[in-house]
């Protein structure tokens, strides 16, 4: 039951993105008129696979950090990414995949920057070193940025600006086919890590006296869960708070054992996606907002509302 | 029924790194099945480490760690969680849960293959809640539970495992006396019914006199002494140990120990 509900609402909000817009398509003509088919369509898809694989990653992450209020972005991914982009466009680097390409990699390097800090005191992987680690390279990121930023021209600055904020414009068929391809190995690792993640929950020890792997888990769950984090920035910028509220909706709906969770926060954070950026390019249409505005101006009151749950006891 | 040593340290020794002093000093511990064993002493005596050790989790220095008949650490977690059901001392539940599902997790070692939950699993888990008299309580929000409860549940989690060992790290502590001796009650009944070994590591040496088979008794890192509880636990050793001069007196042919008050 809760799952037709998930699916129909995925749905809904798909079929929404696909009639609502500034140009209007008679419903009888939606799946003959080249806005719907090039347009968005592609946009809608690639909003399911963003917002899906931020539901995702932040899902895994919140269980692996141990913290219910953690983001995949507070790991130090959106300093990286945006690094990587501004700096592409500071240096007029053409062609289509360009900025793409510059912010996944910029998000790798931070990933493995932060990685490397969280491994600082051994072995062991420590999820507190991992969060200072993610702000710490994050702050480093935005002063570069911040610093790159002010010695740029003005058009330049308004379209790193705009990006950073996260956005789907740029949406297409060929970046539906790649984000779809990079998609299933993270989300199969995910996947099979739900019941370790489950166990761990409880803390490490108890985890490995219930019989996890746990060293193991930590690493293949925060590389698979930045590797989607990486991803999803590359193709649409820093969209927040999705990552942080959808695993709250997805426990509420479906309970906290990982297997249930994680697809539930993949649909739910789809189609929390997919609606917002309908939003986005509808209200003041013909020009749109960036995604990532209309996500927080939804997801910091939500954010409140957690905050005030979690600390309450 | 047969006994099975199912722990065996042997000559253990080990040192934190950086310290300069043993946490452990050639300690031999064995636990059987069907056997009660209780770890006592005062606090940094290396009671925690030499369960951290007995598990597999720190290497010794020196001597060795089997569990049933192979090195600790050739275990894998897995398969080591097949045998050694553990009661840690603290753990903090991230989300909220209901009891039937924490208990579901102690299910894990022993799923099969692409972690499929089959029917005796189930079976499992409603055996277990019943054997800690818990399955009433098998819908409830774990932070619903008393204290007594709570630690009832988590050893029904552990006993999931269907372990051949059952280790509790003052499973007591914060316990009154009702719920205290319910515990001890359930572990000793685990013992007697399911020929499940146990290790206890307790503060409370009169519970731990009363209902274990064999006592160890460690100070500084050192077994002290180790054996029924009549011979561990004579009034100037334990004085020694405890640091505090105590009466020794028998109750049901156990040793019971008073603290006196210092004369001022």
């Amino acid at each position: 039951m809760k799952w037709l509900g998930l699916v129909s609402a995925l749905l809904l909000a798909l079929l929404a993105a696909l009639v609502l817009g500034p140009a209007p398509v008679p419903l009888a003509e939606l799946w003959q008129s080249p806005i719907v088919r090039d347009l968005r369509l592609p946009r809608a898809l690639l909003g399911l696979l963003v917002g899906g694989s931020l539901g995702l990653a932040g899902s895994s992450l919140q269980s692996l950090v141990r913290n219910p209020l953690a983001d995949p972005f507070l790991l130090g991914l959106s300093g990286g990414a945006g690094l990587g982009a501004v700096l592409a466009i500071a240096l007029h680097v053409g062609g289509p995949w360009a900025i793409p390409l510059a912010a996944f990699a910029g998000a790798l390097v931070a990933l493995g920057l932060v990685f490397r800090l969280g491994l600082v005191g051994g072995a062991e992987l420590d999820p507190r070193i991992l969060l200072l680690g993610g702000v710490a390279v994050g702050a480093f990121c935005g002063a570069v940025m911040t610093a790159i930023v002010s010695l740029a021209e003005a058009t330049e600055l308004r379209n790193a600006y705009l990006w950073l904020w996260g956005g789907l414009s740029a949406a297409s068929w060929d970046t539906v086919r790649v984000t779809a391809l990079c998609l299933p190995i993270p989300v199969v690792v995910l996947l099979a890590a739900a019941r370790p993640l489950d166990l761990l929950a409880l803390g490490e020890e108890p985890a490995r006296h219930l019989g996890a792997d746990v060293r193991a888990v930590k690493r293949r769950v925060y590389l698979a869960a930045s590797f989607l984090t990486a991803v999803s920035v590359a193709v649409a910028g820093v969209i927040g708070f999705v990552g942080l509220i959808v695993p709250h909706l997805g426990r509420a709906l479906v309970g906290g054992r990982h297997l249930r969770l994680l697809p539930a926060a993949f649909l739910a954070g789809g189609t929390l996606l997919v609606l917002a950026d309908t939003l986005a390019r509808t209200v003041v249409a013909p020009r749109e907002l960036p995604v990532g505005i209309v996500t927080a101006l939804v997801g910091v009151p939500l954010f409140a509302i957690l905050l005030r749950r979690w600390t309450a006891y | 029924m047969d006994r099975v040593l199912i722990l065996d340290v042997s000559d253990v020794t080990f040192r934190y790194p950086g310290v300069a002093r043993d946490a452990l000093r050639a300690v031999t511990l064995g636990v059987s099945s069907g056997e009660l064993v209780a770890l006592l002493g005062p606090n940094g005596s290396g009671k925690t480490t030499l369960v951290r050790v007995a598990l597999g989790l720190q290497p010794p220095r020196s001597g060795s760690v089997r569990v049933l008949g192979r090195a600790a650490a050739e275990w894998s977690r897995r398969d080591l969680a097949r045998v050694v059901g553990v009661v840690p001392q603290r753990e903090d539940n991230l989300f909220p849960q209901r009891v039937r599902e924490t208990v579901r997790l102690g299910r894990y070692p022993r799923l099969g293959s692409f972690g499929r939950e089959r029917a005796e699993d189930r079976a499992a888990v409603d055996r277990a809640l019943e054997r800690c008299d818990v399955l009433s309580l098998c819908d409830r929000w774990l932070w619903t539970l008393s204290g007594g409860e709570y630690q009832r549940v988590r050893i029904a989690r552990a006993l999931a495992q269907e372990p051949r060992l059952l280790v509790l790290d003052e499973p007591t502590a914060s316990l009154d006396v009702r719920h205290e001796m319910e515990l001890f009650e359930l572990v000793r009944r685990l013992v007697d019914e399911q020929g499940l070994a146990a290790l206890l590591v307790t503060h409370d040496v009169n519970l731990a006199a009363r209902f274990a088979d064999r006592l160890l008794l460690l100070s500084e890192g050192n077994a002290v002494a180790s054996g029924p509880p009549a011979d561990v636990l004579r009034p100037e050793r334990a004085e020694r140990v405890f640091g505090w001069p105590v009466a020794v007196s028998s109750f049901d042919g156990r040793p019971q120990i008073t603290p006196l008050r210092r004369p001022s």
